[in-house]
Protein backbone atom coordinates (compact mmCIF):
# COMPACT_ATOMS: atom_id res chain seq x y z
CA UNK A 1 0.00 0.00 0.00
CA UNK A 2 2.86 2.38 1.36
CA UNK A 3 4.23 2.25 -2.60
CA UNK A 4 0.92 2.82 -4.40
CA UNK A 5 0.70 6.11 -2.10
CA UNK A 6 3.95 7.11 -2.90
CA UNK A 7 2.96 6.62 -6.50
CA UNK A 8 -0.19 8.67 -6.25
CA UNK A 9 1.50 11.45 -4.74
CA UNK A 10 4.37 11.75 -7.32
CA UNK A 11 1.40 11.53 -9.94
CA UNK A 12 -0.31 14.29 -7.77
CA UNK A 13 2.80 16.50 -7.45
CA UNK A 14 3.40 16.13 -11.26
CA UNK A 15 -0.11 17.07 -11.98
CA UNK A 16 0.22 20.73 -10.01
CA UNK A 17 3.72 21.48 -11.54
CA UNK A 18 2.17 20.95 -14.62
CA UNK A 19 -0.58 22.99 -14.20
CA UNK A 20 1.69 25.94 -13.64
CA UNK A 21 2.91 24.80 -16.92
CA UNK A 22 -0.39 25.05 -18.14
CA UNK A 23 -1.16 28.48 -16.95
CA UNK A 24 1.74 29.79 -18.77
CA UNK A 25 0.86 27.92 -22.16
CA UNK A 26 -2.42 29.24 -22.23
CA UNK A 27 -1.18 32.79 -22.95
CA UNK A 28 0.88 31.79 -25.82
CA UNK A 29 -2.20 29.28 -27.19
CA UNK A 30 -4.09 32.30 -26.85
CA UNK A 31 -2.06 34.64 -29.29
CA UNK A 32 -1.09 31.94 -31.12
CA UNK A 33 -4.87 31.27 -31.76
CA UNK A 34 -5.05 35.10 -32.62
CA UNK A 35 -2.01 36.08 -34.61
CA UNK A 36 -0.38 33.05 -35.51
CA UNK A 37 2.56 34.01 -33.86
CA UNK A 38 4.69 31.83 -31.42
CA UNK A 39 5.02 34.73 -28.32
CA UNK A 40 8.22 34.78 -27.36
CA UNK A 41 8.09 37.52 -24.98
CA UNK A 42 4.99 35.83 -22.60
CA UNK A 43 7.43 33.91 -19.93
CA UNK A 44 8.85 37.69 -19.47
CA UNK A 45 5.11 39.00 -19.73
CA UNK A 46 4.39 36.77 -16.31
CA UNK A 47 7.34 38.22 -15.09
CA UNK A 48 6.52 41.92 -15.35
CA UNK A 49 3.12 41.11 -14.03
CA UNK A 50 4.34 39.76 -10.93
CA UNK A 51 7.10 42.59 -10.55
CA UNK A 52 4.35 44.83 -10.82
CA UNK A 53 1.82 43.60 -8.51
CA UNK A 54 5.03 42.80 -6.00
CA UNK A 55 5.81 47.36 -6.93
CA UNK A 56 1.93 47.58 -5.20
CA UNK A 57 2.07 45.20 -2.56
CA UNK A 58 5.31 46.18 -1.09
CA UNK A 59 6.99 48.58 1.34
CA UNK A 60 10.51 49.15 -1.13
CA UNK A 61 8.62 49.94 -4.39
CA UNK A 62 7.86 52.46 -6.94
CA UNK A 63 4.43 52.81 -5.77
CA UNK A 64 5.28 53.50 -2.36
CA UNK A 65 8.28 56.16 -2.68
CA UNK A 66 5.97 57.99 -4.45
CA UNK A 67 2.38 57.76 -2.63
CA UNK A 68 3.46 56.75 0.62
CA UNK A 69 1.02 53.93 1.07
CA UNK A 70 0.85 50.36 0.11
CA UNK A 71 -2.16 48.53 -2.08
CA UNK A 72 -4.36 45.89 -0.49
CA UNK A 73 -4.26 42.65 -2.64
CA UNK A 74 -7.82 43.12 -3.50
CA UNK A 75 -7.09 46.47 -5.19
CA UNK A 76 -3.14 45.77 -6.90
CA UNK A 77 -4.20 42.69 -8.46
CA UNK A 78 -6.98 44.84 -10.84
CA UNK A 79 -4.48 47.46 -10.99
CA UNK A 80 -1.89 45.44 -12.23
CA UNK A 81 -4.47 43.87 -14.62
CA UNK A 82 -5.12 47.52 -15.48
CA UNK A 83 -1.21 48.06 -16.23
CA UNK A 84 -1.54 45.02 -18.57
CA UNK A 85 -4.00 45.82 -20.73
CA UNK A 86 -2.12 49.22 -21.02
CA UNK A 87 0.88 47.07 -22.07
CA UNK A 88 -1.45 45.60 -24.65
CA UNK A 89 -2.35 48.61 -25.92
CA UNK A 90 1.30 50.05 -26.01
CA UNK A 91 2.79 47.05 -27.40
CA UNK A 92 0.08 47.33 -30.37
CA UNK A 93 0.61 51.06 -30.88
CA UNK A 94 4.51 50.65 -31.00
CA UNK A 95 5.15 47.49 -32.76
CA UNK A 96 1.98 45.17 -34.03
CA UNK A 97 0.48 48.02 -36.06
CA UNK A 98 3.36 48.40 -38.19
CA UNK A 99 3.82 44.55 -39.04
CA UNK A 100 0.03 44.04 -40.43
CA UNK A 101 0.26 41.36 -43.46
CA UNK A 102 4.17 40.98 -43.02
CA UNK A 103 5.51 36.93 -42.49
CA UNK A 104 4.51 35.39 -39.33
CA UNK A 105 8.21 35.29 -38.73
CA UNK A 106 8.54 38.78 -38.81
CA UNK A 107 5.82 38.92 -35.95
CA UNK A 108 7.69 36.36 -34.22
CA UNK A 109 10.90 38.29 -33.85
CA UNK A 110 9.31 41.24 -33.20
CA UNK A 111 8.49 39.41 -30.26
CA UNK A 112 11.52 38.26 -28.97
CA UNK A 113 12.90 41.75 -29.16
CA UNK A 114 9.80 42.92 -27.09
CA UNK A 115 10.93 40.45 -24.85
CA UNK A 116 14.22 41.67 -24.08
CA UNK A 117 12.78 45.20 -24.07
CA UNK A 118 10.55 44.17 -21.37
CA UNK A 119 12.42 42.28 -19.30
CA UNK A 120 15.55 44.79 -19.94
CA UNK A 121 12.36 47.42 -18.53
CA UNK A 122 11.43 45.22 -15.58
CA UNK A 123 15.08 44.76 -14.21
CA UNK A 124 15.58 49.07 -14.59
CA UNK A 125 12.37 49.71 -12.65
CA UNK A 126 12.28 46.82 -9.87
CA UNK A 127 15.79 46.05 -9.68
CA UNK A 128 16.95 42.17 -10.20
CA UNK A 129 16.91 40.75 -7.17
CA UNK A 130 14.37 38.06 -5.87
CA UNK A 131 11.08 39.46 -4.09
CA UNK A 132 8.98 37.53 -2.05
CA UNK A 133 5.46 37.63 -3.39
CA UNK A 134 2.93 36.95 -0.94
CA UNK A 135 -0.93 37.88 -1.63
CA UNK A 136 -2.46 35.51 0.91
CA UNK A 137 -2.27 32.60 -0.45
CA UNK A 138 -2.04 29.87 2.23
CA UNK A 139 1.31 28.01 2.53
CA UNK A 140 2.59 24.86 3.18
CA UNK A 141 0.95 21.38 2.95
CA UNK A 142 -3.14 21.05 3.11
CA UNK A 143 -3.58 19.54 6.45
CA UNK A 144 -7.14 17.86 5.34
CA UNK A 145 -5.43 15.41 2.43
CA UNK A 146 -3.11 14.98 4.97
CA UNK A 147 -4.30 13.85 7.92
CA UNK A 148 -6.75 12.26 5.96
CA UNK A 149 -5.10 10.30 3.29
CA UNK A 150 -1.72 11.18 4.55
CA UNK A 151 -0.82 12.99 0.91
CA UNK A 152 1.36 15.60 0.53
CA UNK A 153 0.11 18.30 -0.99
CA UNK A 154 0.36 21.56 -1.25
CA UNK A 155 -2.16 24.41 -0.74
CA UNK A 156 -0.88 26.84 -2.75
CA UNK A 157 -0.47 24.23 -5.64
CA UNK A 158 -4.50 23.60 -5.09
CA UNK A 159 -5.41 26.94 -5.30
CA UNK A 160 -3.62 26.87 -8.71
CA UNK A 161 -5.34 24.11 -9.72
CA UNK A 162 -8.80 25.72 -9.10
CA UNK A 163 -7.86 29.46 -10.86
CA UNK A 164 -6.35 27.86 -13.96
CA UNK A 165 -9.89 25.35 -14.20
CA UNK A 166 -11.70 28.87 -13.50
CA UNK A 167 -9.72 30.62 -16.92
CA UNK A 168 -9.52 27.71 -18.98
CA UNK A 169 -13.51 27.43 -18.34
CA UNK A 170 -13.87 31.10 -19.07
CA UNK A 171 -11.46 31.39 -22.06
CA UNK A 172 -12.83 27.93 -24.05
CA UNK A 173 -16.87 29.66 -23.44
CA UNK A 174 -14.85 32.82 -24.85
CA UNK A 175 -13.64 31.52 -27.90
CA UNK A 176 -16.40 29.07 -29.64
CA UNK A 177 -19.38 30.79 -28.38
CA UNK A 178 -19.05 34.76 -28.66
CA UNK A 179 -18.51 37.69 -31.43
CA UNK A 180 -14.87 38.69 -30.19
CA UNK A 181 -14.08 35.01 -29.68
CA UNK A 182 -14.80 33.82 -33.56
CA UNK A 183 -13.09 37.48 -34.16
CA UNK A 184 -10.11 36.60 -32.72
CA UNK A 185 -9.79 33.06 -34.85
CA UNK A 186 -11.03 34.51 -37.90
CA UNK A 187 -8.28 36.93 -37.86
CA UNK A 188 -5.47 33.75 -36.85
CA UNK A 189 -6.74 31.99 -40.46
CA UNK A 190 -6.98 34.93 -42.80
CA UNK A 191 -5.88 38.55 -42.12
CA UNK A 192 -7.65 39.77 -45.24
CA UNK A 193 -11.08 37.58 -45.20
CA UNK A 194 -11.63 39.27 -41.50
CA UNK A 195 -10.82 42.76 -42.62
CA UNK A 196 -12.95 41.93 -45.51
CA UNK A 197 -16.34 40.99 -42.44
CA UNK A 198 -15.35 44.40 -40.44
CA UNK A 199 -13.35 43.40 -37.93
CA UNK A 200 -10.56 45.21 -36.83
CA UNK A 201 -7.23 43.93 -36.64
CA UNK A 202 -5.93 46.31 -33.97
CA UNK A 203 -9.24 46.14 -31.68
CA UNK A 204 -8.13 42.69 -31.78
CA UNK A 205 -4.59 42.81 -31.19
CA UNK A 206 -5.56 44.51 -28.44
CA UNK A 207 -7.31 42.81 -26.61
CA UNK A 208 -5.97 39.54 -27.64
CA UNK A 209 -2.78 41.19 -25.62
CA UNK A 210 -4.81 41.86 -23.06
CA UNK A 211 -6.01 38.82 -22.34
CA UNK A 212 -2.99 37.47 -22.65
CA UNK A 213 -1.13 40.42 -20.48
CA UNK A 214 -3.98 38.79 -18.10
CA UNK A 215 -3.04 35.40 -18.03
CA UNK A 216 0.23 36.15 -17.29
CA UNK A 217 -0.34 38.04 -14.67
CA UNK A 218 -2.33 34.87 -13.19
CA UNK A 219 0.81 32.85 -13.87
CA UNK A 220 3.01 35.11 -12.39
CA UNK A 221 0.88 35.08 -8.87
CA UNK A 222 1.20 31.94 -8.81
CA UNK A 223 5.05 30.99 -9.80
CA UNK A 224 5.98 34.13 -7.90
CA UNK A 225 4.37 33.10 -4.45
CA UNK A 226 6.02 29.96 -4.96
CA UNK A 227 9.48 30.70 -5.64
CA UNK A 228 9.52 34.00 -5.48
CA UNK A 229 9.66 37.07 -8.18
CA UNK A 230 12.86 36.23 -10.33
CA UNK A 231 14.32 36.83 -13.52
CA UNK A 232 14.41 33.06 -13.93
CA UNK A 233 10.49 33.06 -14.43
CA UNK A 234 11.09 34.67 -18.05
CA UNK A 235 12.57 31.06 -18.44
CA UNK A 236 9.91 29.27 -17.84
CA UNK A 237 8.51 30.12 -21.08
CA UNK A 238 10.92 27.58 -22.61
CA UNK A 239 9.05 25.07 -20.64
CA UNK A 240 5.49 26.23 -22.24
CA UNK A 241 7.31 25.19 -25.56
CA UNK A 242 7.05 21.07 -25.61
CA UNK A 243 3.60 22.02 -23.32
CA UNK A 244 2.27 23.39 -26.61
CA UNK A 245 3.99 20.67 -29.44
CA UNK A 246 2.08 18.40 -26.78
CA UNK A 247 -1.20 19.55 -26.70
CA UNK A 248 -1.31 21.65 -29.87
CA UNK A 249 -0.49 25.61 -30.53
CA UNK A 250 -4.42 26.42 -31.22
CA UNK A 251 -5.82 24.71 -28.37
CA UNK A 252 -7.05 25.81 -25.34
CA UNK A 253 -7.77 22.75 -23.56
CA UNK A 254 -4.77 20.99 -25.13
CA UNK A 255 -2.36 23.69 -23.45
CA UNK A 256 -3.81 21.98 -20.00
CA UNK A 257 -3.37 18.33 -20.90
CA UNK A 258 -0.41 19.34 -22.19
CA UNK A 259 1.11 20.61 -19.31
CA UNK A 260 -0.72 18.48 -17.09
CA UNK A 261 0.92 15.34 -18.67
CA UNK A 262 4.47 17.06 -19.31
CA UNK A 263 4.40 17.55 -15.65
CA UNK A 264 3.92 14.28 -14.60
CA UNK A 265 5.82 12.84 -16.89
CA UNK A 266 8.54 14.44 -15.44
CA UNK A 267 8.25 13.71 -12.47
CA UNK A 268 7.78 10.17 -12.95
CA UNK A 269 10.71 9.93 -15.10
CA UNK A 270 12.50 11.54 -12.31
CA UNK A 271 11.28 9.05 -9.62
CA UNK A 272 11.27 5.74 -11.80
CA UNK A 273 13.81 5.74 -14.55
CA UNK A 274 15.96 9.13 -12.88
CA UNK A 275 18.18 6.50 -10.75
CA UNK A 276 19.20 4.22 -14.09
CA UNK A 277 20.93 6.87 -15.57
CA UNK A 278 22.10 8.98 -13.17
CA UNK A 279 19.15 11.29 -12.14
CA UNK A 280 18.19 14.97 -13.02
CA UNK A 281 15.72 13.86 -16.10
CA UNK A 282 13.22 16.22 -15.03
CA UNK A 283 15.23 18.65 -16.81
CA UNK A 284 15.07 17.60 -19.76
CA UNK A 285 12.48 14.92 -20.25
CA UNK A 286 9.67 17.17 -21.40
CA UNK A 287 11.99 18.07 -24.87
CA UNK A 288 12.21 13.87 -25.11
CA UNK A 289 8.63 13.78 -25.05
CA UNK A 290 8.22 17.05 -27.48
CA UNK A 291 10.30 15.32 -30.06
CA UNK A 292 8.67 12.28 -30.10
CA UNK A 293 4.90 14.23 -30.51
CA UNK A 294 7.09 15.84 -33.58
CA UNK A 295 7.71 12.78 -35.14
CA UNK A 296 4.47 11.27 -35.11
CA UNK A 297 1.75 13.56 -34.62
CA UNK A 298 3.16 17.03 -35.25
CA UNK A 299 -0.17 18.99 -34.69
CA UNK A 300 -0.54 17.57 -30.95
CA UNK A 301 -3.15 16.34 -29.41
CA UNK A 302 -5.87 18.98 -29.83
CA UNK A 303 -4.41 20.86 -32.56
CA UNK A 304 -6.03 21.87 -35.82
CA UNK A 305 -5.34 19.09 -38.17
CA UNK A 306 -2.99 20.87 -41.57
CA UNK A 307 -4.51 20.06 -44.42
CA UNK A 308 -2.85 21.34 -47.58
CA UNK A 309 -4.65 20.65 -50.86
CA UNK A 310 -1.94 20.32 -53.73
CA UNK B 1 -33.50 43.49 -60.72
CA UNK B 2 -35.86 45.50 -58.50
CA UNK B 3 -37.28 48.78 -61.02
CA UNK B 4 -38.25 51.35 -58.67
CA UNK B 5 -34.66 52.21 -57.42
CA UNK B 6 -33.04 51.39 -61.08
CA UNK B 7 -31.44 54.72 -61.93
CA UNK B 8 -29.99 56.19 -58.17
CA UNK B 9 -26.12 55.47 -58.27
CA UNK B 10 -25.02 53.58 -55.29
CA UNK B 11 -21.40 53.97 -55.74
CA UNK B 12 -19.03 55.87 -58.27
CA UNK B 13 -15.52 55.89 -59.08
CA UNK B 14 -13.54 58.68 -60.93
CA UNK B 15 -10.72 58.62 -62.44
CA UNK B 16 -9.05 56.63 -60.30
CA UNK B 17 -5.16 55.69 -60.55
CA UNK B 18 -3.49 53.29 -59.21
CA UNK B 19 0.02 52.01 -59.33
CA UNK B 20 2.53 49.75 -57.32
CA UNK B 21 5.83 51.13 -57.52
CA UNK B 22 6.27 51.74 -61.39
CA UNK B 23 3.59 49.49 -62.66
CA UNK B 24 0.38 51.04 -63.21
CA UNK B 25 -2.63 48.68 -62.22
CA UNK B 26 -5.50 51.13 -63.17
CA UNK B 27 -5.32 54.19 -65.12
CA UNK B 28 -7.88 56.85 -64.95
CA UNK B 29 -10.56 54.55 -64.49
CA UNK B 30 -14.63 56.12 -63.93
CA UNK B 31 -17.90 54.08 -63.92
CA UNK B 32 -21.12 53.86 -61.28
CA UNK B 33 -22.99 51.29 -59.91
CA UNK B 34 -26.56 51.54 -59.71
CA UNK B 35 -29.32 50.69 -56.99
CA UNK B 36 -30.06 46.92 -57.86
CA UNK B 37 -28.27 46.38 -60.42
CA UNK B 38 -25.59 43.46 -61.45
CA UNK B 39 -22.70 44.96 -62.85
CA UNK B 40 -20.01 43.14 -64.10
CA UNK B 41 -16.68 44.11 -64.48
CA UNK B 42 -14.74 41.69 -67.42
CA UNK B 43 -10.98 41.99 -69.18
CA UNK B 44 -7.98 39.97 -70.23
CA UNK B 45 -5.65 38.78 -66.90
CA UNK B 46 -4.01 41.27 -65.70
CA UNK B 47 -6.91 44.23 -66.35
CA UNK B 48 -6.89 45.52 -63.33
CA UNK B 49 -10.66 43.92 -62.07
CA UNK B 50 -9.07 42.50 -59.02
CA UNK B 51 -7.78 45.24 -58.26
CA UNK B 52 -10.60 47.75 -59.09
CA UNK B 53 -12.55 45.39 -56.02
CA UNK B 54 -9.53 46.00 -53.83
CA UNK B 55 -10.06 49.93 -54.34
CA UNK B 56 -14.10 49.95 -53.75
CA UNK B 57 -13.38 47.80 -50.26
CA UNK B 58 -10.87 49.73 -48.73
CA UNK B 59 -7.57 47.33 -49.74
CA UNK B 60 -6.06 49.39 -52.13
CA UNK B 61 -5.39 53.26 -51.77
CA UNK B 62 -5.58 54.79 -55.08
CA UNK B 63 -3.42 57.41 -55.66
CA UNK B 64 -5.86 59.24 -57.52
CA UNK B 65 -9.52 59.69 -57.91
CA UNK B 66 -12.28 59.61 -55.47
CA UNK B 67 -15.00 56.85 -54.73
CA UNK B 68 -18.71 58.23 -54.00
CA UNK B 69 -20.61 55.16 -51.64
CA UNK B 70 -23.86 56.43 -50.68
CA UNK B 71 -23.53 60.00 -51.26
CA UNK B 72 -20.23 60.45 -49.68
CA UNK B 73 -17.24 60.92 -51.64
CA UNK B 74 -13.78 60.39 -50.49
CA UNK B 75 -10.17 59.35 -51.58
CA UNK B 76 -10.42 56.13 -50.56
CA UNK B 77 -12.22 53.82 -48.69
CA UNK B 78 -11.06 52.23 -45.42
CA UNK B 79 -11.80 48.03 -44.95
CA UNK B 80 -13.51 48.39 -42.13
CA UNK B 81 -15.57 51.30 -42.82
CA UNK B 82 -16.57 49.93 -46.38
CA UNK B 83 -18.24 46.40 -43.78
CA UNK B 84 -19.93 49.25 -41.85
CA UNK B 85 -21.41 50.76 -44.52
CA UNK B 86 -22.69 47.97 -46.21
CA UNK B 87 -20.35 46.35 -48.87
CA UNK B 88 -19.36 42.61 -48.51
CA UNK B 89 -17.50 40.73 -51.18
CA UNK B 90 -15.57 37.29 -51.90
CA UNK B 91 -11.89 36.37 -53.14
CA UNK B 92 -10.72 35.14 -56.03
CA UNK B 93 -8.25 32.99 -54.22
CA UNK B 94 -10.87 31.61 -51.67
CA UNK B 95 -10.10 33.61 -48.37
CA UNK B 96 -12.26 31.73 -45.18
CA UNK B 97 -11.48 30.12 -42.28
CA UNK B 98 -10.25 27.13 -42.91
CA UNK B 99 -10.03 25.77 -39.34
CA UNK B 100 -13.36 27.14 -38.19
CA UNK B 101 -16.61 25.34 -39.30
CA UNK B 102 -19.50 26.12 -42.15
CA UNK B 103 -21.59 28.02 -39.20
CA UNK B 104 -18.64 29.92 -37.62
CA UNK B 105 -17.60 31.13 -40.62
CA UNK B 106 -20.95 32.44 -41.73
CA UNK B 107 -21.41 33.76 -38.19
CA UNK B 108 -18.36 35.99 -38.51
CA UNK B 109 -20.47 37.66 -41.54
CA UNK B 110 -22.66 38.77 -39.16
CA UNK B 111 -19.92 41.00 -37.09
CA UNK B 112 -20.67 44.38 -38.27
CA UNK B 113 -24.51 43.41 -36.98
CA UNK B 114 -23.23 42.38 -33.43
CA UNK B 115 -22.73 45.18 -31.02
CA UNK B 116 -23.05 43.69 -27.63
CA UNK B 117 -19.89 45.24 -25.71
CA UNK B 118 -16.97 42.63 -24.42
CA UNK B 119 -17.89 43.18 -21.01
CA UNK B 120 -21.32 40.96 -21.67
CA UNK B 121 -19.64 38.68 -24.01
CA UNK B 122 -16.69 37.55 -21.40
CA UNK B 123 -19.34 36.37 -19.28
CA UNK B 124 -21.48 34.84 -21.83
CA UNK B 125 -24.83 36.17 -21.07
CA UNK B 126 -27.81 38.57 -21.30
CA UNK B 127 -27.91 40.87 -24.10
CA UNK B 128 -24.87 39.03 -25.59
CA UNK B 129 -26.30 35.84 -25.43
CA UNK B 130 -29.51 36.68 -26.71
CA UNK B 131 -27.71 39.09 -29.37
CA UNK B 132 -25.81 35.70 -30.25
CA UNK B 133 -29.28 33.17 -30.98
CA UNK B 134 -30.76 35.98 -33.42
CA UNK B 135 -27.78 36.21 -35.32
CA UNK B 136 -27.38 32.66 -35.58
CA UNK B 137 -31.21 32.17 -36.76
CA UNK B 138 -30.47 34.76 -39.73
CA UNK B 139 -27.44 32.82 -40.52
CA UNK B 140 -29.32 29.49 -40.67
CA UNK B 141 -31.57 31.32 -42.98
CA UNK B 142 -28.68 31.98 -44.98
CA UNK B 143 -27.54 28.44 -44.92
CA UNK B 144 -31.02 26.86 -46.02
CA UNK B 145 -31.00 29.64 -48.74
CA UNK B 146 -27.26 28.34 -50.04
CA UNK B 147 -28.13 24.79 -49.75
CA UNK B 148 -25.49 23.64 -47.37
CA UNK B 149 -26.98 22.41 -44.46
CA UNK B 150 -25.58 19.00 -44.82
CA UNK B 151 -21.92 21.10 -44.20
CA UNK B 152 -22.82 23.31 -41.22
CA UNK B 153 -20.22 21.60 -38.77
CA UNK B 154 -17.56 21.04 -41.09
CA UNK B 155 -14.41 22.51 -40.92
CA UNK B 156 -14.20 24.37 -44.40
CA UNK B 157 -10.57 23.43 -44.79
CA UNK B 158 -11.82 20.26 -45.80
CA UNK B 159 -14.60 20.99 -48.04
CA UNK B 160 -14.49 20.59 -51.58
CA UNK B 161 -13.59 24.17 -53.55
CA UNK B 162 -17.07 24.29 -55.15
CA UNK B 163 -18.03 24.26 -51.84
CA UNK B 164 -15.75 26.53 -50.21
CA UNK B 165 -16.74 28.99 -52.66
CA UNK B 166 -20.15 28.63 -51.97
CA UNK B 167 -19.68 28.89 -48.13
CA UNK B 168 -17.82 32.15 -49.10
CA UNK B 169 -20.93 33.61 -50.81
CA UNK B 170 -22.72 32.91 -47.54
CA UNK B 171 -20.32 34.53 -45.28
CA UNK B 172 -21.13 37.88 -47.57
CA UNK B 173 -24.80 37.58 -47.53
CA UNK B 174 -24.75 36.92 -43.52
CA UNK B 175 -23.82 41.00 -43.55
CA UNK B 176 -26.43 41.70 -45.69
CA UNK B 177 -25.14 43.62 -47.63
CA UNK B 178 -26.38 46.71 -49.31
CA UNK B 179 -23.12 46.48 -52.43
CA UNK B 180 -21.48 42.64 -52.57
CA UNK B 181 -18.56 42.11 -54.69
CA UNK B 182 -17.78 38.85 -56.07
CA UNK B 183 -14.37 38.31 -58.02
CA UNK B 184 -14.99 35.32 -59.95
CA UNK B 185 -17.40 33.53 -57.90
CA UNK B 186 -17.11 30.78 -60.74
CA UNK B 187 -13.46 29.99 -61.59
CA UNK B 188 -12.68 26.41 -61.59
CA UNK B 189 -16.64 25.19 -61.30
CA UNK B 190 -17.88 22.85 -63.68
CA UNK B 191 -21.18 23.47 -65.40
CA UNK B 192 -23.53 22.42 -62.28
CA UNK B 193 -21.72 24.41 -59.58
CA UNK B 194 -21.90 27.38 -62.39
CA UNK B 195 -25.71 27.18 -62.59
CA UNK B 196 -25.97 27.00 -59.10
CA UNK B 197 -23.96 29.67 -58.40
CA UNK B 198 -25.78 31.95 -61.30
CA UNK B 199 -29.13 30.83 -59.80
CA UNK B 200 -27.91 32.13 -56.02
CA UNK B 201 -26.65 35.28 -57.73
CA UNK B 202 -29.54 36.04 -59.56
CA UNK B 203 -32.15 35.11 -56.34
CA UNK B 204 -29.59 37.76 -54.46
CA UNK B 205 -30.40 40.44 -56.38
CA UNK B 206 -33.80 39.52 -57.20
CA UNK B 207 -35.24 38.88 -53.46
CA UNK B 208 -32.97 41.25 -51.68
CA UNK B 209 -32.59 43.90 -54.23
CA UNK B 210 -28.60 43.53 -53.51
CA UNK B 211 -26.72 45.26 -55.83
CA UNK B 212 -23.65 43.26 -57.51
CA UNK B 213 -20.50 44.03 -58.89
CA UNK B 214 -19.03 40.56 -60.42
CA UNK B 215 -15.82 39.89 -62.13
CA UNK B 216 -16.24 36.73 -64.00
CA UNK B 217 -14.31 35.49 -66.99
CA UNK B 218 -17.08 32.80 -68.05
CA UNK B 219 -18.88 35.12 -70.90
CA UNK B 220 -21.81 33.46 -71.18
CA UNK B 221 -22.43 33.96 -67.33
CA UNK B 222 -21.85 37.33 -67.71
CA UNK B 223 -23.53 38.43 -70.61
CA UNK B 224 -26.65 35.93 -68.99
CA UNK B 225 -26.98 37.59 -65.70
CA UNK B 226 -25.55 41.41 -66.00
CA UNK B 227 -27.28 44.40 -66.40
CA UNK B 228 -24.49 46.69 -67.61
CA UNK B 229 -21.19 45.33 -68.15
CA UNK B 230 -17.54 47.61 -67.67
CA UNK B 231 -14.53 46.56 -69.64
CA UNK B 232 -10.93 47.01 -68.49
CA UNK B 233 -7.87 46.57 -70.41
CA UNK B 234 -4.17 46.86 -69.11
CA UNK B 235 -5.53 49.11 -66.24
CA UNK B 236 -8.03 51.24 -68.66
CA UNK B 237 -11.94 51.56 -69.20
CA UNK B 238 -12.15 50.75 -72.87
CA UNK B 239 -16.11 49.85 -73.18
CA UNK B 240 -19.28 50.03 -71.16
CA UNK B 241 -22.68 49.49 -72.07
CA UNK B 242 -25.34 46.84 -71.97
CA UNK B 243 -24.25 43.16 -72.43
CA UNK B 244 -25.20 43.40 -76.21
CA UNK B 245 -23.52 46.52 -76.83
CA UNK B 246 -20.20 45.52 -74.94
CA UNK B 247 -20.46 42.08 -77.22
CA UNK B 248 -20.57 44.48 -80.36
CA UNK B 249 -17.56 46.62 -79.65
CA UNK B 250 -14.57 46.92 -81.42
CA UNK B 251 -12.23 47.79 -78.48
CA UNK B 252 -13.51 44.85 -76.48
CA UNK B 253 -12.84 42.18 -79.17
CA UNK B 254 -9.80 43.41 -80.15
CA UNK B 255 -9.00 43.46 -76.19
CA UNK B 256 -9.65 39.45 -76.32
CA UNK B 257 -8.63 38.32 -79.76
CA UNK B 258 -5.35 40.33 -79.90
CA UNK B 259 -4.90 43.32 -82.52
CA UNK B 260 -1.72 43.29 -84.51
CA UNK B 261 -0.23 46.99 -83.95
CA UNK B 262 1.60 47.75 -87.27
Amino acid sequence: MAFDLFLLEVVISGLMTGVMYSLVALGFVLIFKASGVFNFAQGVLALFAALALYDFLAEDGWFFAVFGFTLPVWLAIPATALIMIFLAWVIERAVLRFLVKQEEIILFMATIGLAFVLEGLGDLLFGSDVKPLDIGIPQGASDLLLDNFNLYVEKLEIVAAATAAVLVTALAIFFQKTRVGRALRAVADDHQAALSVGISLNKIWVIVWSVSGIVALVAGIMWGSKSGVQFSLSLIALKALPVLILGGFTSVPGAIVGGLIIGVGEKLAEVYVGPLVGGAIENWFAYVLALGFLLFRPQGLFGERIIERV
Amino acid sequence: MTTHSRNETLLEVESISLSFGGVHALSDVSFDIRKGEVRSIIGPNGAGKSSMLNVINGFYHPQEGSITYQGKRRAQMKPHEAALGGIARTFQNIALFRGMSTLDNIMTGRNTKMSKGLFWQALHFGPAKREEIENREFVEHVIDFLEIQTIRKTPVGRLPYGLQKRVELGRALAAEPTLLLLDEPMAGMNLEEKEDMSRFILETNEEFGTTIALIEHDMGVVMDISDRVVVLDYGRKIAEGTPEEVRANQNVIDAYLGVSHD
